[in-house]
Formats: structure tokens, sequence, C-alpha cells
């Protein structure tokens, strides 16, 4: 378990991370999420001992880090796949980390294994590709086969092929009984990872909950339609006082999503009651990207929803197909197909 | 023990500090071939066991960057975090370090005496090259200590600028210029220098030897410490800037 209590951190006159106090829990991955400079690598950087907190303190099973003795065996980390000499080969970096910590000479060979570079462990480390330094980067963190494992931004610059392996790996590491710490700023990634997420922006911690809670929360559900009796539906939602709007081009193309405290249940029959045939009927859960933003986003984004409240709800088809340009219904628009 | 293995491996896992042992060996006994073996006739007699130590000093500087590498790169490639994060003890760690590479420079440094006075032994075989008293053992053997220490003020520096071209510069610098021009100051220059590391380093190696062909000038300005003393002085520059940059690294964010 790791635990930030009031956890903050100045450099000069920038605070990185303003009296942040949240619990990673064992057993799960938790997402740490933030904008871009939201203090999430500073934060793990104080976590792991090397920065010192300015005020408040995080300890990791209640100790602080640079208490721990051989603290490879209670804490792996990954924070920067690139820190590593270059013109050491892999296996040697290994065996100084094995060494420090007094792990045994073969635990080298099995994470080296584990994570798929054995094959290349004699080679220079500076000549590998991204993907193989990160892969580089969790051998180390796997070393001790610690119970809390650190991770930042694991999937940053990755090719697809090195995402899906890093999140089928966090998964591993999860099903294992781990726990796993997170961070990124992409939001799609973390929904995919995470079953917990700690969210913070400009250094203040702004939400922890479960995932799916954050979601919910945070944009609602929407339900999506697609019929080719369009307008008739549409009219008969609007006299049930439902919120629509249409979305998407061409005959197939086009879908009504109706907002609000609906479920494709009611929609359903509502339809079945009107004859109306429907071609698809489907529960849209608000993505990340719209939690995210409804809560970290500044000001300004607010106010442009508060003066136009109907910039969601595009009735006229036509205007369906010009591309919406405020950042509102951006936030708004699924991305997510579930 | 295991810190130690843990250096030991960093510092044998690269090729820079192979390359650094050979050039330091190399260019002590090769400047002991071209002082020594270039004296013939009536010169070659002439020529002192502290003759051949002219390029040791050379070997040293080429040591010194070493150790400021071990540290400094340590730092270019941000493996200082993921040592610290290894070992959150920084102080233990970085002891370590400075032992496994102060030992090293001790040994590259006996060699360089002990391989720079045999090759002065072999050219200028007229001259006496026997190592018999306690004043020649002090000039090969010594060397080793010198080494070691200078190896620890390297560190020190590296540790407190962090940057390998400004540690090796100030590292180079100060010993070569800035000790040997303090004498241009009027009235105090002469006593600053008496005081300043590198030339008591130097006092320890080459006081009351006989220079031989080079002349007396050869050894270097006298300070005002017995060579021993000399050497305890230049030992307490070394640690004193070590402890100073421990306390500053354990402060500091990684």
């Amino acid at each position: 378990m790791i635990e930030a209590a009031g956890l903050t951190k100045h450099y000069g006159k920038t605070v990185a991370v303003d009296n942040l106090s949240f619990t990673v829990n064992p057993g799960k991955v938790t997402g740490f999420l933030g904008p871009n400079g939201a203090g999430k690598s500073t934060t793990m950087r104080m976590i792991l001992g090397l920065d010192t907190p300015t005020g408040g303190d995080v300890r990791i099973d209640g100790k602080h880090y640079r208490d721990l003795h051989r603290p490879l065996t209670k804490i792996g980390a990954l924070l920067d796949a690139k820190w590593v000499h270059p013109n050491r080969s892999a296996r040697a970096h290994l065996a100084w980390m094995a060494a420090s910590n007094k792990l045994p000479k073969k635990r080298v060979d099995e994470v080296l294994d584990v994570v798929g570079l054995t094959s290349v462990a004699n080679k220079r480390a500076g000549g590998y590709s991204l993907g193989m330094s990160q892969r580089l980067g969790i051998a180390g963190a796997l070393l001790g086969d610690p119970e809390v494992l650190l991770f930042d931004e694991p999937v940053n610059g990755l090719d697809p092929e090195g995402i899906v392996w890093i999140r089928n790996f966090m998964h591993r590491l999860a099903a294992d009984g781990r726990t796993v710490f997170v961070s990124s700023h992409l939001l799609s990634e973390m929904s995919l990872t995470a079953e917990e997420l700690i969210v913070i922006g400009r250094g203040k911690l702004i939400a922890q909950s479960s995932t799916q809670d954050f979601v919910d929360r945070a944009s609602g559900t929407t339900v999506k339609v697609r019929t080719p009796h369009l307008d008739k539906f549409q009219a008969v939602l609007k006299r049930e006082n439902a919120v629509t709007r249409v979305e998407g081009q061409g005959t197939d193309g086009i879908a009504l999503f109706i907002e609000g405290e609906v479920t494709t249940d009611a929609v359903g029959e509502l339809a079945a009651a009107e004859g109306i045939t429907l071609h698809e009927l489907s529960l849209q859960r608000g993505s990340l990207e719209q939690a995210f933003m409804q809560m970290t986003g500044d000001t300004v984004e607010y106010h442009a929803h508060d003066l136009d409240p109907n910039v969601a709800t595009v009735i006229d088809p036509a205007a369906a197909e010009a591309p919406a340009v405020s950042p509102t219904e951006v936030a708004a628009g699924p991305k997510e197909d579930n | 023990m295991s810190l130690i293995a843990v250096e030991r491996i960093k510092l044998f896992s690269t090729r820079s500090p192979w390359w650094c042992m050979i050039v330091a060996a190399v260019l002590s006994i090769g400047l002991a071939a071209l002082a020594t073996g270039l004296a013939t006739g009536a010169d070659e007699a002439q020529v002192t066991p502290a003759m051949s130590q002219f390029g040791v000093g050379l070997g040293q500087m080429v040591m010194m960057v070493m150790a400021a590498l071990a540290v400094t790169t340590e730092y270019r490639f941000n493996t200082i975090k993921t040592s610290f994060q290894a070992v959150p003890q920084r102080t233990s760690l970085l002891l370590n370090k400075t032992i496994v590479v102060a030992s090293l420079a001790g040994l590259v440094g006996l060699v360089a005496a002990f391989g720079s006075w045999a090759i002065g032994n072999l050219l200028a075989g007229t001259a006496d090259m026997s190592i018999d008293s306690a004043n020649d053992w002090r000039l090969l053997a010594g060397q080793g200590l010198v080494y070691a220490l200078a190896a620890v003020f390297a560190i020190a520096v590296g540790i407190l600028i962090r940057q390998s071209a400004g540690a090796i510069a100030i590292l180079i610098l100060w010993p070569l210029l800035v000790e040997s021009l303090l004498p241009l100051i009027p009235k105090i220059g002469d006593d600053l220098q008496k005081w300043t590391p590198f030339t008591n380093a130097t006092r320890y190696i080459n006081g009351g030897q006989d220079m031989g062909l080079a002349g007396a000038d050869a050894a270097g300005p006298s300070t005002a410490l017995s060579p021993w003393m000399a050497l305890l002085y230049f030992a307490t520059w070394a640690v004193g800037l070590l402890v100073i940059a421990l306390v500053v690294a354990s402060r500091r964010d990684a």
C-alpha cells in the first residue's frame, strides 16, 4: 500500500505537487491520471525517495522509501526506460541491480526471459529500440519480485504491438495479486488497464475512485439508436421529453443519441409501442476523456457549456453534417463504442 | 560487500575505464622511456629513479578523469536515479563507489610507477636505479596512495558538478594551471601555493628526492610540510571534499 499525505513539492516558485493525499490499495491496478505537467512523475519520484518532498510525506507500507532495505524486493519501478548506460549490456545493467539488493544471479536470466530479451541480453542497451528499452525497464522493476510496481507512462511512444504487450503484462501482474500503480495521460489506455483511478491536475487531487464510478459520475450514459425512421422516432422521443441529438453521415451512419437517465430497455419498448424498426440499440458509456475533460477542464470550457446549453442537442440533421467545433461538443461526443 | 560488487560491475561493464587505465599506464611508462632513454653518454649516469616518474603525474590526470566520469556518466545517463532507487542509502552507495574507483586508481598508480622505474632501469643501464631507501620506496609505492587520493578528489568533484565537461575541466585546470600560476600573485602567492592540495601531493612524492639530470627545480615547489605531512594534507582535502559531496548528494533531488 502506498499512502501519500499532504505531499507537496516546490521547484523554486513552481508548485509541482500541491498538498496531494491518496492511497494506492494493494492487489489492484491503480491508474494515475493527469494531463502533461500535472505532477505525476514528480509524485512518483517522491514515492521512490529520489526527490525530497517540500512538505508532507509518502510511505510504502508505513515506511519511507529511504528506510527500506533491499527496496527492489518491495517495490519495483520503471520511471524512464532510458535510465540505462548506453554502453552497458542489458545483462550487466540487471546484474548490478541484482547485486545491490542481494538477489541471486539467476534472477537476471529469469526476468530477461519474462520480458523476452534473452537473445539480445549481451548487446549494448544504447542500441535498443524504445520497445526493447521499455522491456528492459520492466525487467528491472520485476527483478526483486516485488509486491508493488510503479510505472510512469509505460506506453508512451510505443508502437501498437508494444502497447498491447504492456497492457497484457499489467493485467498479468494484477492477476498475480500485485499492486500496480501506473501513470498516464492517455485516458483511453487507463480505462482499459486500471480498476481504480487517482486523478490529478496542476498538482492537486481531483478524484480518487474506481474507474467505473469516475466515468459514471462525471459523464452519465447515452443510448445510441439507428433507425430508418429517424425523424418519426425523434418526434416520439421529443414528446417523451428526452434530450436527443443526431450524429453521423449517410443513411446507415446517422445515429440518434438519447441522453440523460435512460435505459436501452425503455427506448426499445418505446420503439416497439410506436412500431418503429430499430437497426441498432446500444448503451454508450461516457468515455474517460469525457469524464476527464469535465473534471479537469478549465473555466473557459465550463463557461462555453453554460452559455449554450443546447449545443449538444443538434436536432437538425443538416447541422449534424457540419463538423462540430465547440470543445464541449467534442468532449461530449462518444469516442468509445462499448 | 554487495555494494562493492555493484560498483565493480558498473565500472567494468563499460569500456571507458579500461581505456583510461591503459592510457594512464602507457603515458606514464612512455614518458619514462623518453626521459631516461634519451639520456646518453655521461648524462645517462645522472639518471635517477625520480626522473623516471615524470610521466606518472600525467597518468594520474587520466585516472582522475576516469574517476570523475564514473560519477558524471551516472548523472548524464540518469543511472544515478536507478542507483538511488536500488540503494536509497546514498552515502553508502557513493562511498562504495569511491572505494572501488580509488582502489583501482591506486593499483594503476603502482603499475605506472614501478613500470616507469623498470623501463628507466632498462634504458639507463649505467645509472644507479636501485630502490633501497625509504625515500625510494615513497617515490614509487607512494604513487599508489597519491593516485587513490586524487581519485577520491575527482569523485567528490564529479558528485558536486555532475557534468563531465565541467568536472574534467576543473580537475585538469586546477592542478596544472591554478596551482602553478598562484606564485604570480605578489606577496601572498607563494604562501598560497604552499597550501594547495596537488602541490603537496607532488611534495610528498618528490620531497628529498635526487632529481639528477633534471635539476632540483624539477621537484616542484617546496611546501611548509614534510613529505608525509604533505600527503596527510592532500588526504584531508580529498576526504573533506568527499564529505561535502556526500552531504550534498544525500540532500538534493537525484
